[in-house]
């Protein structure tokens, strides 16, 4: 052992120093302060021309320049300032530079030298951000060197340095006051942009308590919000919209606004240009959260109303703008206007139809008499719309003041970013607002006919979200379901997910959407897991409509029998599914059903658990469900069963080698069923079985006869025991890489299997390798990871007593000084003697899955592409319980040379339809060179590891410091999805 | 009196032969010259010999402008400029020049070989008017000649619709055509900027009426296509070539897309492949959806949609077949409707409005016996349905751009009297601005106000400024200068340098008054109450108070002396230039009103 640590810590000792050396000089070369103002110094004063300067400064801003430097920079800086400004000459400092003097460089660049000023000043505000610098002491300089400057762009530049200052000193009242101060001196400039900049400075820095202000004497208190607010009429679009944004920046900060603005921002709505009347909303709408109930008079009447829904009219108002930036900005905030009164609410929906001044029903209204009328289908007559009554000319209000049909014209607008930013605003509204929600249903509805997908998409993530407050009619219904036959697969199973949470009104309802289901299901089989899970949702919700329908769906007839429906249909175990599922809470549906279908609920409860609940059966049909009452219902029986068998198998210890070999392939197997049974055991089973399989092939390969005899006669046998360990090699890596939820206890214990796996992979290489030279290598790196192994986890070490480690730990230090030969028969001996260790199951552990949905794999049709040039290929796939997808997903394509491919997706053609899932769809490009006939490729997916993260990752949890692991870090990848065949053929370029 | 004068030729109080006159400071513009579709003899074009009864028509006019293409906007173009004369600019978009004559040759087409007309323009003539014309791009400004100059905007409608400013110095119209102000399938909804012009002259078809949301109109007409096809059936849509057709085509191939479906859609091929190829082309004027995919795929590359030939429509299976013409009249779609009506799971859909007499409006009404000719009785059972779609902006659509444009005044045209009356009402009472609703023929006059430039110097202009302290927006702010009107400009000066220029010597004008207070206290304590009152009371101006006993406002000079016969009242003696009036005068009133009873 302390040989061990003696020669580690000369290894470390030399590496670090040689490390540290190299930093020191690269430190020396840039950071050093006297060197960095001076060079700066010496190169601004070796500059002939503006542009030269320019170049320097430019140069010097690449650079990081430390805390303490910065102050040194600024003086030389702003020396440099006066002199190209050529304002100030008294104050220039005696000059290091030789050579030229002052009177001959002043003509040369006072026409264009603005630009290097301008940079100057950037560079003020550049550094006064550097992080531990109290940019307090240059303020006064800043301030000064404001006050003598003419150009405007300047101005502009440093107004923003000072914000830049300002804001670094939040806590300074003092300075904040004069800077204020400075700001309201320069609000009179003529130029737009130093204005906007003053603005800015007010806003950001803008007192937020007055009476702090008035006890200091002297200094009036200046009422900000009055003076930015005096800029809303400014002649200069871009001051105006500074302005509010000011405005909104001082809310921010926390300073309530008074209600008078409310007005001044009204007025500004009708503004000509369009970032004004987009701030202006913004305003509105703040006001209107913060002052929700006070009363604002409505002109050209007597009447008042709450300003939330005054505020909410002139919102809708905008629309209905002309710009779409405005419509977009109005109808988001809508969506966040809870308050208003549902009067103004459900105004948002209506729009007067009419036809020669004649009063119309909108299709929404004639749909629903028609259903409430009892009519079926709608009238096939020209004039089934035609108008009614007579409307009163004077009545009619063509552009209302207040919110009419402003979601109307939103949902219908031309820019689907308005229609989406109005669908997002109705879901919004709805989820507070039941009776809004039923009201803007039929809208909802009829957005699923857009012509964008994101805005189908949308509404029916909408839909969704507001389910709970409503209920389907069927004519609504109809047009819900017709969406089924999508091509898009997005937008089908957004629809699933919504028909899961739907309540539907009537028995035909759900037979109506019964039957597009199985349309669906008939016509995109791939969709069927997703309409089963979708029909035992349904099924679940409306146990009482199911049940007049079931012997209509069973097809079961009072006197004759019918026919047995083929088991493995998946239109019929649809039909089960929802059947089965209302039954659950039905208990007289069961009387209905026939031999058969009892049959085939026991088979299905085997084999589809998850969408087939237990049944309480009438009966003798009782004996197709094995669940005892005497259970209590929280002890699941098939958890149960889990422990068991696990502890079962941690109980023995001193079996023949025989007996446990057996007790563990059986115990494999039961977990593996166990899991396909039970999909939320799924991840436990798996990850125990792996475990144990880890272990039966290390109990097999230490039973090899190989150790028995001599070394030279067994190198053929010897094939099994290292493929045995590389076996466990690669479950290792896949039990801590493929599950999620793996904590650090589970980690522990992998690794310790992994660290078996190697020293076998040793003991097997001595055995069949003459000569010592290559063991030598390998002993030292074997010895290294039990190192690490001990500094990752030496919290957990307590926790393995007696295990392969724990003892290997103890002959440490014997093992650092002996002979390889003799490691290997230590290790050899601990290996046969060290005990099986018990794995501590996580709370929760799920395996990541992967499923390729597309490319399908059973075309006959090659893709033809020509050789040499490149064909893209769909891919479409599920990813369950993979975290960060993004950078660990990979897909691989095997061509049939052997020669293998790796594509690293986009982060964007990952989506996240639901926690845990993933879907990636992406294209993968193909090429190759000609083939004479098709053959098959495949695609697959794999994960990506990377072993340094998990053990840094362990190590900072444990509080040890990094450990340079470098050298240890292994990089892989774990196919997660079952390959799929793509038929291809490349052909030869035609010449 | 500077005026806007407008003539409707046509489209006064009427839908067709639109064509409007509008002279707007001495030049005088043609807007439109279309056709009546309703007329066979000289009432079908407007009457050019309003403009000038012998002579050139291009002496007359400074140039036309044509909003779109369809017949009622540009059928009497070739007879107006081959026939009667004109050779100044014709003014129209590049899709409008393109598709125009297409449309031009079928009417003569029809016009001259099926009806036998003669006297009518030939082929020769409408390529000899196309070489007048001149494309202009949206919103760009072509100036016609050194003052008029005319802008296009997008109107939606139909494909190259365009609205058009027309602008003479400050004076401005602007032309709608028809517009659309909900965008469809292929087109964007019309747009116009905050232009406020003098004059908005507006298409009003739709006065009175307040449409449904397209999308329910939308979805019933893919149901209905779509319930028929899953039944094995057939489904007719009568369209006319140009505008709707493409639409609809569009909706159905989307759907088609989408539902994955397989039956076969045919076009009746002839006029829309080459107007189909300008679809494609003109991807800029359509509208987000087209104009954003069409790199993938241009949406007017039709996939579902082929061509349709006659054999086809005796296959079996479902299928859809547009057939012009659009009113079941005559042609393709009358042939395929005679064919498929015997069959109830067939389905007739018209897309728009049937002239009375037509195929089309008889089985609207629910005729289900026609009378064919050759005495054969046609039974119809196949299912007809009716769909308006339509490209006009409604009665709200109107209102909306009226708000959008802030006219000084409204010109309703293109549309019926009786209903352009409730529209008229409506637009005076929500904007309060003029309305007008001529006839054909009827004149009317505007007077409008225009800006007189003035040339002042930039000096004088910042020393003003940087008199008021606040900003301040567009108001009419005071100036002080002198106006100076000089060969044919004028200018606004300094006084001072007015004086120079002309050569004036400079005279004060003083005003003085007194005030008389009643205040028993010396002369220094009554200085010294005026100064610390006006101090209070005046915060923004400076206020002095001099060793000699005196108080300066600004420039202002106030004195107090004793009253000669009684000691108890002080005469206060202000004393201001006449360029300080304002502050003079306000501050005589102050001190009339006394000084406030201070405590000390």
């Amino acid at each position: 052992m302390a040989a061990h640590l003696k020669k580690r810590v000369y290894e470390e000792f030399t590496k670090v120093v040689q490390q540290q050396h190299e930093e020191i000089a690269s430190k020396k070369l840039r950071l050093t302060k006297p060197s960095k103002s001076a060079a700066l110094h010496i190169d601004l004063c070796k500059a002939t021309s503006p542009a030269d300067a320019l170049q320097y400064l430019l140069q010097f801003a690449r650079k990081p320049v430390e805390a303490e430097s910065v102050e040194g920079v600024v003086r030389i800086l702003l020396e440099h300032y006066y002199k190209w400004s050529g304002t100030d000459p008294s104050t220039s400092l005696r000059y290091t530079c030789s050579g030229k003097s002052k009177t001959d460089q002043y003509p040369k660049y006072k026409e264009n030298d603005a630009s290097v000023r301008l940079k100057i000043a950037s560079l003020l505000g550049l550094l006064s951000k550097t992080a531990g610098f109290s940019p307090d002491c240059i303020m006064d300089d800043a301030i000064n060197t404001l006050q003598n400057e003419k150009s405007h762009q300047v101005l502009a530049q440093l107004l923003d340095t000072l914000l830049a200052i300002g804001t670094k000193l939040p806590e300074n009242p003092a300075v904040q006051a004069r800077l204020i101060d400075v700001a309201c001196k320069h609000l009179t400039d003529t130029s737009h942009g130093v204005r906007n900049k003053c603005l800015q400075l007010l806003g950001n820095l803008g007192s937020l308590e007055k009476n702090v202000a008035k006890d200091t004497e002297g200094l009036a208190t200046k009422d900000v919000q009055k003076i930015i607010g005096d800029y809303f009429v400014d002649q200069d679009p871009r001051v105006r919209t500074a302005a509010i944004k000011a405005m909104l920046q001082l809310h921010e900060r926390g300073l309530k606004l008074h209600q008078t603005i409310y007005n001044q921002a009204c007025r500004l709505l009708s503004d000509d240009y369009e970032q004004v009347r987009s701030a202006a909303v913004q305003l509105i709408w703040v006001l209107s959260q913060l002052y929700p109930e006070s009363i604002v008079p409505i002109p050209s009447s007597n009447e008042e109303i709450r300003l939330v829904d005054d505020a909410f009219g002139k919102i809708c108002h905008m629309v209905s703008d002309g710009s779409w930036v405005v419509r977009v900005q109005a109808a988001k905030l809508l969506g966040s206007m809870g308050q208003v009164s549902s009067h103004f609410l459900e105004q948002t929906l209506d729009k007067k139809l009419m036809s020669d001044l004649r009063r119309k029903r909108t299709a929404h209204e004639r749909a629903k008499e028609l259903y409430s009328s009892g009519e079926f289908s709608s009238g096939r007559k020209w004039g089934d719309d035609a108008p009614k009554e007579e409307i009163d000319t004077g009545a009619v209000n063509l552009i209302e003041s207040g919110a009419c049909g402003a979601f109307v014209h939103g949902l219908e607008d031309e820019m689907y970013e308005v229609r989406i930013a109005a669908v997002e605003a109705l879901c919004m509204l709805a989820q507070s607002s039941p009776s809004f929600a039923e009201k803007c249903l039929d809208f909802l509805v009829d957005m699923f006919n857009d012509e964008i997908e994101e805005v189908r998409l949308q509404s029916i993530h909408t839909m969704r979200k507001i389910s709970n407050n409503i209920t389907l009619r069927e004519d609504q219904l109809d047009t819900v379901l017709a969406v089924l036959e999508d091509s898009s697969r997005d937008i089908r199973e957004a629809l699933h997910e919504l028909l899961c949470y739907t309540n539907v009104s009537t028995k035909e309802g759900i037979h109506l959407a019964l039957v597009e289901l199985l349309k669906n299901l008939a016509k995109y089989p791939t969709d069927r897991e997703s309409i089963w899970k979708c029909l035992k949702f349904l099924g679940g919700r409306h146990p009482t409509l199911v049940l007049p329908l079931v012997p209509d769906l069973l097809s079961t007839h009072p006197f004759f029998d019918t026919a047995e429906p083929d088991m493995d249909d998946p239109a019929y175990i649809a039909v089960l599914v929802l059947i089965f599922n209302a039954a659950e809470t039905c208990p007289t549906m069961p009387a209905l059903f026939s031999d058969h279908t009892f049959r085939h609920y026991a088979y299905l409860r085997d084999s589809l658990s998850h969408l087939v609940p237990a049944l309480r059966l009438p009966g003798r049909k009782l004996l197709s469900s094995p669940v005892s009452p005497s259970i209590t219902p929280h002890e699941d029986p098939s958890q149960q069963f889990l422990q068991q068998s696990l502890e079962r198998v941690y109980n023995l210890q001193h079996l023949d080698p025989q007996g446990t070999q057996e007790l563990l392939q059986f115990t494999i197997r039961d977990l593996q069923r166990l899991g396909e049974l039970q999909s939320d055991l799924a991840g436990v089973a798996d990850f125990s079985a792996t475990y144990l399989r880890c272990q039966l092939l290390l109990i097999k390969a230490l039973q090899e006869k190989l150790w028995n005899m001599a070394a030279p006669l067994y190198l053929k046998q010897s094939d099994m025991a290292s493929a045995a360990a590389k076996q466990i090699l690669e479950e290792t890596y896949k039990m801590e890489f493929m599950y999620s939820g793996v904590e650090s206890r589970q980690v522990v214990i992998i690794h310790h299997m992994r660290l078996q796996a190697k020293a076998l992979q040793l003991i097997v290489t001595a055995r069949t390798t003459r000569g010592m030279e290559p063991l030598f290598g390998m002993c030292e790196k074997f010895l290294q990871e039990v190192d690490l192994f001990q500094r990752c986890f030496i919290t957990e070490l307590p926790h393995l007593q007696d295990s392969f480690v724990d003892k290997l730990l103890d002959l440490m230090p014997r093992l650092m000084t002996s002979k390889p030969s003799e490691v290997v028969k230590i290790l050899q001996a601990t290996l046969r003697q060290s005990t099986f260790l018990h794995l501590p199951l996580p709370e929760q552990i799920h395996r990541a899955t992967a499923t390729i949905i597309e490319p399908a794999g059973e075309s006959d049709n090659p893709l033809r592409f020509t050789s040499g040039l490149v064909v893209a290929l769909d891919v479409d796939a599920t990813l369950e319980h993979v975290q960060d997808p993004q950078t660990i997903v990979k897909v691989q394509v095997l061509y049939p040379d052997g020669q293998a491919q790796i594509i690293h997706p986009k982060p964007s053609d990952f989506r996240n339809p639901g926690p845990g899932r993933h879907r990636l769809i992406t294209q993968v490009y193909l090429s190759h060179g000609a083939w004479t006939e098709p053959c098959q490729i495949e695609v697959r997916l794999l994960l990506a590891y990377d072993s340094s993260t998990r053990i840094s990752r362990a190590a900072c949890l444990d509080g040890a410091e990094a450990l340079p692991l470098v050298e240890n870090s292994i990089e892989g990848t774990i196919p997660f999805s079952k390959p799929v065949k793509v038929y291809i053929m490349p052909k030869p370029a035609r010449r | 009196m500077p005026e806007i004068k407008v003539t409707p030729l046509g489209a006064g109080q009427d839908v067709g032969r639109s064509c409007i006159l509008v002279s707007i400071a001495g030049k005088n513009v043609m807007l439109d010259c279309g056709m009546h579709m309703g007329y066979n003899d000289d009432r079908r074009f407007p009457d050019f010999s309003y403009i000038t009864q012998n002579g050139r028509l291009t002496d007359f006019l400074d140039c036309v402008i044509i909003s779109h293409f369809h017949l009622d906007h540009c059928g009497a173009l070739p007879y107006f400029s081959e026939m009667v004369g004109y050779d100044g600019p014709i003014y129209m978009t590049h899709p409008t020049k393109a598709i125009c004559p297409i449309l031009l040759e079928d009417y003569r087409k029809i016009t001259v070989d099926k009806k036998g007309e003669t006297n009518f323009f030939t082929s020769q003539m409408i390529k000899d008017c196309m070489k007048k014309v001149v494309a202009v791009h949206l919103h760009q400004t072509v100036q016609v000649d050194d003052e008029l100059e005319i802008k296009a905007y997008y109107a939606g409608h139909v494909l190259g619709a365009a609205m058009f400013q027309i602008k003479v110095g400050s004076e401005s119209a602007v032309y709608t055509g028809d517009y659309n102000m909900t965008p469809d399938r292929h087109l964007g909804a019309a747009w116009i900027d905050k232009c406020r012009p003098n004059l908005l002259i507006t298409e009003s078809t739709y006065a009175t009426t307040i449409r449904d949301s397209k999308r329910c109109r939308e979805r019933d007409f893919l149901k209905k296509v779509h319930e028929t096809v899953e039944r094995g059936g057939k489904v007719l849509i009568p369209v006319f070539a140009l505008g709707r057709a493409q639409e609809l085509c569009i909706l159905l191939e989307t759907f088609w897309e989408r539902m994955n479906l397989k039956a076969p859609i045919y076009f009746s091929t002839g006029l829309t492949e080459k107007a189909n190829h300008y679809y494609k082309l003109f991807i800029t004027w359509t509208n987000q959806k087209i104009r954003k995919t069409f790199v993938q795929r241009n949406m007017f590359e039709f996939k579902h949609i082929k061509a349709f030939d006659r054999a086809f429509a005796d296959n079996p299976g479902p299928m859809v077949v547009f057939a012009t013409p659009g009113m079941l009249h005559a042609g393709q779609s009358l042939q395929i409707f005679r064919k498929w009506a015997g069959n109830e799971k067939n389905m007739v859909i018209m897309p728009g409005y049937c002239v009375q007499g037509t195929v089309g409006h008889k089985i609207l009404s629910g005729q289900r016996k026609l009378e064919m000719e050759g005495r054969q009785i046609l039974e119809v059972k196949m299912q007809v349905e009716y769909m308006s779609f339509s490209a006009h902006a409604d009665a709200k659509g109107i209102m909306q751009l009226v708000r959008q444009a802030e006219p000084d005044n409204v010109l309703l045209v293109h549309g019926e009297a009786k209903k352009m009356e409730f529209l008229k009402q409506k637009i005076e009472q929500e904007f309060h601005v003029n309305c007008y609703m001529p006839a054909n023929g009827e004149t009317v006059t505007l007077l409008t106000h225009p800006n007189i430039p003035v040339g002042i110097s930039l000096g004088l202009l910042k020393r003003e400024m940087a008199l008021g302290l606040l900003p301040d927006a567009k108001r009419p702010k005071l100036m002080h200068g002198t106006l100076i009107m000089k060969d044919n400009n004028f200018r606004l000066v300094s006084s001072e340098q007015a004086l120079k220029e002309l050569g004036l010597a400079e005279h004060q004008l003083r005003f003085t008054c007194r005030v008389h207070i009643h205040d028993t206290r010396k002369e220094q304590e009554t200085v010294l109450r005026v100064y610390s009152h006006l101090k209070s009371v005046l915060k923004a101006h400076s206020v002095q108070h001099l060793p000699d006993g005196s108080v300066m406002v600004e420039s202002i000079l106030i004195q107090a002396t004793a009253h000669s016969e009684d000691p108890g009242t002080k005469v206060l003696l202000v004393s201001w230039t006449y360029q300080d009036e304002e502050l003079g005068s306000y501050l005589t009133s102050l001190l009339k009103k006394g000084l406030p009873q201070a405590p000390s």
